[in-house]
């Protein structure tokens, strides 16, 4: 079986898993990383949002053999050490806010959220309400409201 | 645990009796052990008392709520608050949190009696306790309803054997004891924590004790904002649901599954080659399917997608949308003529029935899926003598019964654990997944982690069924002399508990119910019209048990009532008046009046819009609470053509406003945050959500085919109004945000458009919005090009 290697929330991980299988598998099933969560498989729902090298990305739909030794991948159980303090900014907007219902979708919406302000921040401006209704990150609780509000304090607060 | 054996009684009143306050008391146990353990019965709550149900609609008198109140009076059995000696208090829960708060709202409760932080209290979901009877199904916004007292007696008793046991260590009397933040304190400024106090509190023996509950005006906890107890652990990901659990040699289990709706598997033809793929462990066959477990999801996926296998067609092969409404309109009954309805009853007069105008309205519903973030998933680990299963159930106690019976096992010898839901909308009523899992970990004879494919949960997952409502309503002049509705539903599976809680307490119910079914019952204990207009009757029939239905989040309500606050406001327009004058006029609930009042005034209701944009209003009342709904819609067409890549825009709720009186609000920001969800509940059933039935299949397979609110369809405004009451009791909340909410869009849309639908979702039967996925394999492939779409 091949050996895959990267690194994950900033340790470098090797594993023995066949190149297609895609990185959330190796994430939640191999490596019992279970932060990013399974929701569609086919990158629609966004529940399985994390970062590759500080972007946004799908792991249902990127396959392991795809990454490079140097590719950095962080889960949300690694968000927090990307930044000071004992939380990520967004996680405690989301704190603040109350933003969570059933919290299934949250680590994605969370993940999305802080790339999404880097991306607007790359483009020399600000997050606008037409940013927010591009989300595509799904809530079946419905908690939409609470997410546009925690994101725009996050992204003060980063 | 075992029954409490009695030693002694204690009679003392608690210190805080001196007040003068008036309280409630009740009994309770502290339970023999090595650390203190109170306990209270369960079946503490006091139910409403039936009454003859006429002429008042039967909900007004006894609800879904009593019955499900009702149902747990007959179960003496405890529920235990422990204390430890790290100070935390620890309760496990006998319901399933599946989003709605409960246990929060539960750590509540115990903080309030006991005096302790919020954050030190631990709740945890109780495994299937079989001894509970119908006393542990999650159900009907009753949770809170139906554990209020019990929960906090038992908190009560742990408290009193606190002050017990420190008045010793403290050398002071009980009566001269404070308690605070998990300390006992005394005047001479000395203190003691729960924690040290622990083990001196516990019992040799279970006794039975008297407490007096804390009166209402003295909450301290109870009515506050209270942000959920498990947010760090969600924000941080580190909450565990189904998936997330790690049990040994529980692999990854997928099942490839019927083309056509709960068609069977005959035969795998290629099981060599499925069993030599990379990560493959076992292939086994069981009803519903063909089911493969590898070292890895993915692997599993792979795997469904190559088996060849020989199908049997299912019940409704080669059916369609428009079969099945043939089939609901061939079961309806015709609606009453103005001469049946009795209107001589309303002792009017004469009535020149001549003069008296009639509106007919019909409306359609198509089926909607209740499908939750987290799919059905369950894990099972059956052996020849037992079995072990875990699983976000809210029926664990029938979930138990039936995998017992499925394995050949006594039910004592099959452990059901309970585990957090991220959601359910009446899902997680059902096990289907548990019971799947069981049959599966059987036949392969390993333990198996079964994940349902988004696809499947979408396609053959529970549904809330379509259903037609017709309304007659009958005015003369200024008055309204009747209001007819006739419910005709493809049938609502109950088989999940509360059915059999139904049959096990007829007897309890108003006069009249007993001979009804499963389904009329509960229709009949939940719908009701909350307006005065003269003869009003609401009935059910249903029809088709070929489909995998279910009670989703608020049942019936929310189609019956947009019906009828549909025809509501045209009412209101053939009498020349404006819809919230209308409802003022006719309103008979003074607490859903106020409501009305309340988002009239916030929501500006009546301020001008442009052409193309309304206002809709709407009201409900169910689950012991009142709520009203006013929501602005902008259907111009740069609006509804605003263009998202695979996505259903259409008209945007721009506004929402909810005002919702539940009685007493435990976590009035849990409740805001049930609105919330209800409001986008609402706006998905009126304008987007809905599966289509073609050929057999429901073509719906993922989140861009089945097109629940997202944030495109979200409304930018929203504000949640949680009325003042006076009440000592709470209502439910769960489900108290969808049916005024889906009603308040379908009257706004109504009216932006001058066209009022007669059929929901409105954009059913445009042109499909999305390409079907395949049916062969049933799960699409995962994409591969995750790296080029990175921001
Ligand atoms: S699971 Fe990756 S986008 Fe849905
Ligand atoms: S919080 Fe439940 S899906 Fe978003």
């Amino acid at each position: 079986m091949p050996e895959q290697t990267f690194i994950l929330n900033g340790k470098p991980v090797t594993v023995d898993v066949e190149d297609d299988v895609r990185v959330l598998w190796v994430l939640r099933d191999v490596l019992g990383v279970t932060g990013p969560k399974y929701g569609c498989g086919i990158n629609v729902c966004k529940a399985c949002t994390c970062h590759i090298n500080g972007r946004a990305f799908n792991p249902c739909s990127v396959r392991v053999g795809d990454l490079k030794p140097n590719d950095r991948v962080t889960t949300i159980e690694g968000l927090a050490d990307t930044a000071d303090g004992e939380l990520h900014p967004m996680q405690q907007a989301w704190l603040d806010n109350d933003v969570s219902q059933c919290g299934y979708c949250q680590p994605g919406q969370i993940m999305a959220a802080v790339a999404l302000v880097k991306k607007v921040r790359r483009e020399g401006r600000e997050i606008t309400e037409d940013d927010l209704d591009h989300i595509r990150n799904i809530c079946r609780c419905g908690t939409y409201s609470r997410i546009r509000e925690a994101i725009e304090q996050g992204a003060r607060n980063m | 645990m075992s029954d409490p054996t009695m030693d002694s009684e204690r009679t003392q009143a608690p210190a805080s009796e001196r007040s003068g306050f008036n309280r409630r008391k009740f009994f309770g146990y502290v339970i023999g052990g090595t650390t203190l353990i109170a306990a209270a019965d369960i079946a503490l709550a006091e139910p409403a008392k039936a009454a003859i149900p006429s002429p008042p609609q039967i909900p007004e008198i006894y609800d879904l709520n009593d019955l499900l109140t009702t149902a747990t009076l007959p179960t003496a059995n405890l529920i235990t608050v422990t204390i430890n000696e790290d100070g935390t208090a620890s309760f496990a829960l006998p319901r399933a949190e599946v989003g709605q708060g409960i246990t929060t709202s539960t750590a509540m409760l115990i903080a309030e009696e006991l005096d302790i932080p919020v954050e030190k209290v631990k709740v945890t979901l109780a495994d299937a306790r079989p001894e509970l009877l119908f006393n542990q199904l999650t159900g009907g916004s009753n949770t809170t309803i139906s554990t209020f007292t019990p929960i906090r007696v038992a908190a009560a008793v742990a408290r009193n054997a606190l002050l017990d046991a420190a008045a010793i260590l403290l050398g002071d009397e009980v009566n001269r004891l404070i308690t605070k933040a998990g300390a006992v304190l005394a005047p001479n400024g000395r203190s003691v924590s729960y924690g040290e106090l622990a083990k001196h509190a516990a019992a040799p023996k279970t006794k039975k004790v008297e407490v007096e509950l804390k009166d209402v005006s003295k909450f301290t906890v109870i009515g506050t904002e209270q942000k959920r107890i498990d947010a760090r652990d969600a924000v941080t990901g580190r909450k565990v649901f189904t998936m997330d659990l790690k049990v040994d040699d529980a692999l990854p289990t997928m099942l490839c599954r019927p083309p056509t709706l709960n068609g069977k598997p005959v035969k795998l033809l290629n099981e060599a080659e499925i069993t030599s793929m990379p990560g493959v462990t076992d292939v086994a066959m069981v009803d519903t399917g063909v089911a493969v477990r590898a070292r890895t999801f993915g692997q599993c996926i792979d795997a469904i997608r190559a088996m060849k296998v020989e199908w049997r067609d299912g019940p409704v092969a080669g059916e369609s949308d428009e079969d099945i409404v043939r089939k609901l309109r061939q079961a309806e009954v015709p609606l009453p003529k103005i001469s049946e309805l009795g209107l001589d009853k309303l002792k009017l007069g004469p009535i020149n029935l001549n003069l008296v105008k009639s509106i007919d309205a019909d409306f359609l519903f198509y089926f909607r899926s209740n499908s939750a973030l987290d799919t059905n998933a369950a894990i099972a680990d059956v052996r020849s003598d037992r079995a072990e299963i875990w699983a976000s159930l809210k029926s664990p106690i029938v979930a138990q019964q039936t995998i017992a019976q499925e394995l050949g096992l006594p039910q004592n010898k099959v452990k059901v654990h309970v585990v957090q839901g991220g959601g359910s909308f009446g899902r997680k009523l059902f096990f289907d997944a548990a019971l799947e899992a069981a049959k599966v970990s059987k036949a392969m004879g390993k333990p198996v982690k079964l994940m349902w494919h988004r696809a499947d949960d979408a396609r053959v997952g529970r549904m809330h069924p379509m259903a037609t409502s017709r309304v007659r309503a009958l005015y003369l002049g200024t008055q309204v002399l009747g209001f007819v509705q006739n419910h005709t539903s493809i049938e609502t599976d109950f088989r999940h508990g509360l059915g059999e809680l139904i049959t096990a307490h007829v007897a309890d119910l108003p006069t009249g119910l007993g001979n009804f079914g499963f389904a009329e019952t509960i229709f009949a204990l939940t719908q009701e019209i909350p307006y005065n207009f003269g003869v009003v009757n609401q009935t059910l029939v249903e029809t088709d048990d070929r489909f995998n239905t279910g009670s989703m989040r608020n049942i019936y309500s929310p189609d019956v009532r947009t019906a009828a606050e549909l025809v509501v406001d045209q009412l209101a327009a053939a009498m020349g008046l404006d819809p919230l004058t209308f409802r003022r006029k006719f309103l008979k609930d003074k607490r859903v009046l106020a409501c009305l009042n309340k988002v009239a005034e916030v929501g500006k209701w009546g301020r001008p819009l442009p052409k193309g944009m309304a206002q809709g209003i709407a009201i409900h009342k169910e689950y012991k609470s009142a709520s009203a709904c006013l929501v602005e819609i902008d259907c111009r067409p740069e609006t509804v053509g605003r263009d998202i890549p695979n996505a259903v825009t259409g008209p945007r709720v721009t506004k929402a406003v909810y005002a919702i009186d539940i009685g007493l609000a435990i976590n009035p920001t849990g409740l805001r945050a049930q609105m919330l969800s209800g409001i986008n509940d609402g706006i998905a059933l009126a304008l987007t959500s809905s599966m289509h039935l073609r050929d057999g299949h429901f073509l719906e397979a993922s989140w861009d085919n089945y097109f629940y609110t997202r944030q495109w369809n979200t409304p930018p405004e929203v504000n949640i109004i949680v009325m003042p009451s006076d009440a000592k009791t709470p209502g439910g909340a769960g489900e108290a945000g969808v049916a005024a909410s889906m009603a308040a869009v379908a009257c706004a849309y109504a009216r932006a458009t001058g066209k009022v639908p007669d059929y929901f979702p409105i954009n059913h039967r445009d042109p499909l919005a999305f390409r079907p996925k395949p049916f062969v394999p049933p799960v699409p492939a995962s994409p591969t090009n995750g790296l080029k779409l990175t921001y």
